[in-house]
């Protein structure tokens, strides 16, 4: 019975995401996203009740999917420099495939801090996220492959590069595919890491 | 007259760190009633150290203080052969302070094959095997007196004592000195900013404090009844535990913010998934000085 709530939820997640990324987000509402599923508004608000909570909600779920993908490369016994090139391909992987997802958390999570401030305070709903990250550089660090330095300055490099390339695929900016760059940036990240 | 239990304190490779701490014990006229020491080196007792290394006198309890190595000799004889022949008549053994257990600081000091007696730091030693079953460890830089009486008393009353893999009383040590901590309310909603010596702050993730992961009663069983390092203002140095002393006590080790060393049993996942909840509050009234007047 939970899981097909839970199914029926994340069914809801991906129709919204589609809407948000091609109406904007301000102007889907519920009756959009109960429409393009087929159901009733009223039953809509059985699974959620705001499209505040729902937009919690999504962002939660994209940083769980995306932290169960860091985890398994966490996770395998490779350097620190072919897991730096795995977490790129794996978010421009995403990002093609999913983009939506990731279009959500830059331009809907990153841009509208209102709507996530009651129940988003710090990192809180990019947790899962967060964390493996954090994972990917202690462990970088303690077996001497990445420098020792503040977190905010290693994550900022490398998740605002990885979110500026996807914005500017976003923009139609990008003449190759983001897999072309994904060599040059696993490069550039690591290099600027690391303690070589 | 009652009897009261012989003890023999051998100082090997020490301080007298723990002798110092032993003399703060407040109640000493009793311990002094339902014991005796055969010889010890600051207080006087009935035999010098010429006569226990010469003969062998009755005794009941053979306390070592300090680290070991058989190339240190008191009264021309080598530790290691003192304890030897004592061991063999005693009931218990215990190893006083962390230097005796796992030899401590004076292991540092790179002096032949110094050790505790069954541990060189974490490492089991394969020597004196035979005494594993008589020996209690009461480690700590120096040990806490009330932990090392009780224990006496515990011998006398014929207590089989609960021990850990390094034969310290769970009693005890069971505990961690994070245990009973009054900056528990800091480390939970991850605030440091502290100062050394002040109220405010726990010193967990900037200030070194190993309270955490060290294992003792520092914060159940204060220090001459009133205070503790952590209750002070001054981190926990984790003096209890096979790898004292460390490098740097007064900051915490990390790696690109992740603490080292964590809370003991706690997985990395698990710690930092917590520490992202914690970091969300936002809480004035630790932010502020306790007393703001």
């Amino acid at each position: 019975m939970l899981d097909k709530k839970q199914l029926k939820k994340e069914q809801i997640i991906q129709a919204a995401l589609e809407l948000f990324a091609s109406k904007g987000f301000y102007s889907t509402t519920i009756p959009d996203i109960a429409l393009s599923l087929k159901m009733s508004v009223g039953n809509m608000y059985n699974y959620f009740k705001s499209k505040d909570v729902l937009a919690i909600e999504i962002i939660k779920y994209i940083s769980a999917y995306l932290g169960e993908k860091l985890k398994e490369i966490n996770e395998e016994e490779i350097s620190t420099k072919e897991k730096t090139r795995r977490i790129v391909e794996m978010y421009f992987k995403t990002a093609s495939l999913k983009p939506e997802m990731i279009d959500y958390f830059l331009r809907i999570y990153l841009s509208n801090r209102e709507v996530f401030k009651e129940s988003c305070e710090g990192m809180l709903c990019v947790n899962e996220f967060v964390t493996e990250i954090m994972i990917y550089f202690e462990e970088g660090v303690k077996c001497g492959d990445l420098r020792e330095q503040d977190f905010f300055s290693a994550f900022g490099l490398f998740m605002g590069y990885l979110g500026g390339m996807v914005f500017l695929k976003g923009e139609n900016i990008l003449p190759n595919d983001l897999n072309d760059y994904v060599d040059d940036i696993s490069f550039n990240i690591y290099k600027t890491l690391s303690t070589e | 007259m009652k009897k009261k239990m012989r003890v023999l304190w051998l100082s090997a490779i020490a301080c007298n760190g723990n002798t110092h701490s032993f003399l703060n014990y407040p109640y000493m006229e009793q311990f002094l009633d339902d014991f005796e020491f055969i010889y010890h080196p600051v207080i006087d007792s009935e035999y010098s150290l010429e006569d226990i290394v010469s003969k062998e006198i009755a005794c009941d309890i053979l306390l070592i203080e300090g680290a070991i190595s058989k190339e240190f000799k008191r009264a021309d004889v080598s530790v290691v052969e003192i304890i030897e022949k004592y061991s063999k008549i005693v009931k218990k053994i215990v190893t006083v302070g962390t230097c005796a257990t796992f030899g401590g600081i004076f292991r540092e000091s790179g002096y032949e094959e110094t050790s505790g007696l069954h541990f060189d730091q974490e490492e089991p030693l394969k020597t004196h095997q035979d005494l594993l079953d008589k020996t209690i460890s009461v480690s700590g830089c120096p040990v806490h007196p009330e932990v090392l009486v009780n224990t006496l008393y515990a011998i006398k009353k014929s207590v089989a004592l609960k021990l850990d893999n390094f034969l310290r009383p769970k009693e005890f040590y069971a505990y961690t000195v994070h245990n009973g901590c009054t900056r528990n309310e800091y480390f939970e909603y991850k605030v440091d900013n502290h100062r050394f010596g002040e109220l405010e702050g726990c010193m967990f993730y900037d200030h070194g404090c190993q309270a955490p992961f060290t294992h003792g009663s520092c914060n159940k069983i204060l220090w001459n009844e009133v205070n503790s390092k952590t209750r002070a203002g001054l981190p926990c140095m984790g003096c209890t535990e096979p790898a004292f002393p460390r490098q740097n006590l007064f900051s915490t080790k990390k790696n690109m913010a992740i603490p080292e060393n964590l809370p003991v049993g706690v997985g990395k996942r698990v710690y930092l998934t917590l520490a992202g909840i914690s970091k969300a509050f936002k809480i004035d009234r630790l932010e502020k000085k306790l007393f703001d007047d």
